[in-house]
């Protein structure tokens, strides 16, 4: 009898051990990603010179001399995702509102699988999508050659769509009713008492939102790759073709060699500090919330 | 319609301007959202689906018949591979943070912090780490394994929360009780509380597929391009959606690529189906 309360409180502590040390697998895999991404990265920017890689404008790796500059692929970035927030953020806020306050609850059985599906369609198929219906569409109406600046702004605002509806729709509903009916009270229609009362009230969970929006649209590669054009240069106008830092990566890693290879990882470095301000605007907006 | 009814409290409301214009605009939003969403399916569908021929089901690729079996059989595989790793992972990782780590500990803070971290970092920056780390260093080269490796750490976080979750969800009363029968910490876990949590951790992992076959950006430098099936684990292969990706990239394979779109598009069905199935059973399982 001892010894089996023996063996079963080895078992116990065993296995707790397990549990624990397959709870500190993520912070082994994060801190991985940082040593080799820093390791890798960071030489080739203290050998290109941290400005000019960082802020300068030509991007010519086979040039002899090279150069290494990935402003315009920074541009490109920021442009692209400023693009999609704009297109994502106002239908995706007002679909949440009519799901969380509009929506009857037979439509709503329909509409938000509808949304966890738009979640779950893989971004090659929105980036074929975009390739064969929004490039010519984009051609036909604004001119240009169709791959630009605009087209992966619409695209990337699709497919933030799903994440942005989400979280504004829980910060919702997470209002309480009584702001709702305080508002009813005082005399407001049911619209002004949703748009004045409980929106605002949401107003931190929307942030967050839209904070996870512009992390999504920045990371995104494959969808973008196939609607941007991908010019190395930097983005003249919203109907022209820019490339992203993460579409310079995956179109350039497969033949980079060298110095080459260490700027792209340098890329994905500076994708990853970005990452990071995002997360860490994302907790303190959400210590907020709390 | 109910949206149009009066409120409660049965005050006589006139409907201004304002308002109106703020419902229609709401209403409008919504519209967009799903026809966005059935535009895409259904275009691509409509178009696709002629393509669906006999021969994209054939085992071996070559220039005039892309064939994607070749490219399903790898996503199986990487499907199967990375599940193996990551669910038991991510699964002790939840019991860790939900069973046993004390409210207010360290751990669970760095823990959380971290699993946060790798959601949000995006899928080119584990593609590019996976190079680094499992291709180079740990010299297996271009392989499913590599890519099977790096799509795990991906999905980890992912499946530890949808885990957690489910794991808070059961209610303390069924612990309580196995305790107060006198079973053990671990026995009351194994036996009594994952159990009852079986089928929201069902729902995260059957989603976790979803992303595993969705991926391309992690995959392309970890798992390579080779249009074959593959000889073992170390062997180069590429998924449905790197199938795709390179289809619609090199343009030469359109209708070929329709077919696959229609593939992964059917998957992804079948996919979210199953997850909101088995997230049913556990709402059902409750009351």
């Amino acid at each position: 009898m001892v010894r089996r309360i023996g063996v079963k409180n080895i078992k116990e502590i065993v296995m707790q051990g397990v549990f624990l040390i397959a709870a500190l697998v993520s912070v082994l895999a994060v801190a991985l990603i940082c040593i080799f991404l820093f390791a890798n990265g960071i030489p080739a920017i203290s050998k290109i010179g941290f400005f000019d890689f960082i802020l300068g404008k030509t991007w010519a790796p086979t040039d002899v001399p090279a150069s290494y500059g990935i402003l315009p692929m920074i541009m490109g970035s920021i442009y692209i995702t400023a693009g999609a927030i704009i297109v994502g953020v106002p239908i995706g806020i007002l679909t949440a509102v009519f799901m969380a306050r509009f929506c009857p609850p037979k439509l709503y059985k329909v509409l938000k699988p509808a949304v966890e599906l738009l979640a779950g369609i893989p971004s090659v198929v929105y980036g074929f999508f975009g390739l064969i219906v929004l490039v010519p569409f984009v051609r036909n109406t604004f001119g240009g050659r169709g791959s630009s600046i605009l087209t992966a702004s619409l695209l990337l605002g699709i497919m933030i769509l799903p994440t942005i509806i989400g979280v504004s729709e829980s910060a919702i509903r997470a209002v309480p009713e009584s702001y709702y009916e305080g508002a009813l009270a005082l005399g407001a229609t049911k619209e002004r008492s949703v748009y004045r009362a409980v929106v605002p009230a949401a107003k931190s969970g929307i942030m967050a939102a839209i904070v996870l929006g512009i992390g999504r649209a920045i990371g995104e590669t494959m969808a973008v790759v196939l609607v941007a054009g991908n010019q190395d240069r930097m983005p003249t106008g919203i109907l022209k073709g820019a490339r992203t830092l993460t579409a310079n990566i995956v179109l350039e890693m497969g033949y980079a060699a060298e110095l080459h290879r260490e700027a792209l990882i340098a890329t994905a470095v500076v994708l990853f500090v970005f990452i990071l301000m995002i997360n860490l605007l994302l907790s303190v907006i959400k210590r907020k919330v709390k | 319609m109910e949206i149009l009814k009066k409120p409660a409290s049965g005050k006589k409301y006139k409907r201004n301007f304002s308002s109106v214009a703020m419902l229609t605009a709401t209403i409008a939003a919504a519209v967009i959202t799903v026809f966005v969403l059935l535009f895409l399916i259904g275009y691509i569908l409509v178009n696709g689906l002629p393509y669906l021929e006999p021969e994209m089901f054939s085992l071996t690729y070559n220039s005039e018949n892309a064939s994607f079996m070749p490219a399903i059989i790898n996503t199986v595989i990487m499907t199967g591979f990375s599940l193996i790793i990551a669910a038991p992972l991510g699964i002790f990782a939840a019991i860790y943070l939900a069973e046993y780590a004390r409210r207010g500990n360290k751990i669970v803070g760095i823990v959380r912090t971290t699993a946060e971290t790798l959601s949000g970092i995006p899928s080119i920056v584990y593609g590019l780490f996976g190079m680094l780390f499992f291709v180079t260093s740990l010299q297996l080269g271009y392989s499913l394994l590599a890519g099977a490796f790096t799509l795990s750490i991906m999905i980890l976080p992912f499946i530890m929360r949808t885990t957690e979750e489910a794991l808070k969800s059961v209610p303390d009363t069924y612990r309580e009780g196995s305790l107060g029968l006198g079973a053990g910490k671990l026995r009351t876990t194994f036996k009594i509380v994952l159990p009852s949590a079986i089928h929201g951790i069902l729902a995260g992992i059957i989603l976790a597929i979803g992303r595993i076959i969705g991926e391309t950006a992690a995959l392309i430098y970890t798992a390579g391009t080779v249009p074959e099936v593959p000889e073992n684990l170390l062997s180069s292969g590429r998924t449905l959606s790197v199938h795709m990706y390179i289809l619609s990239k090199e343009g030469l394979h359109t209708n070929q690529a329709y077919a696959t779109a229609v593939m992964l598009l059917i998957t992804v069905l079948v996919i979210n189906t199953l997850s909101a199935f088995a997230a049913k059973k556990i709402a059902k399982g409750r009351s």
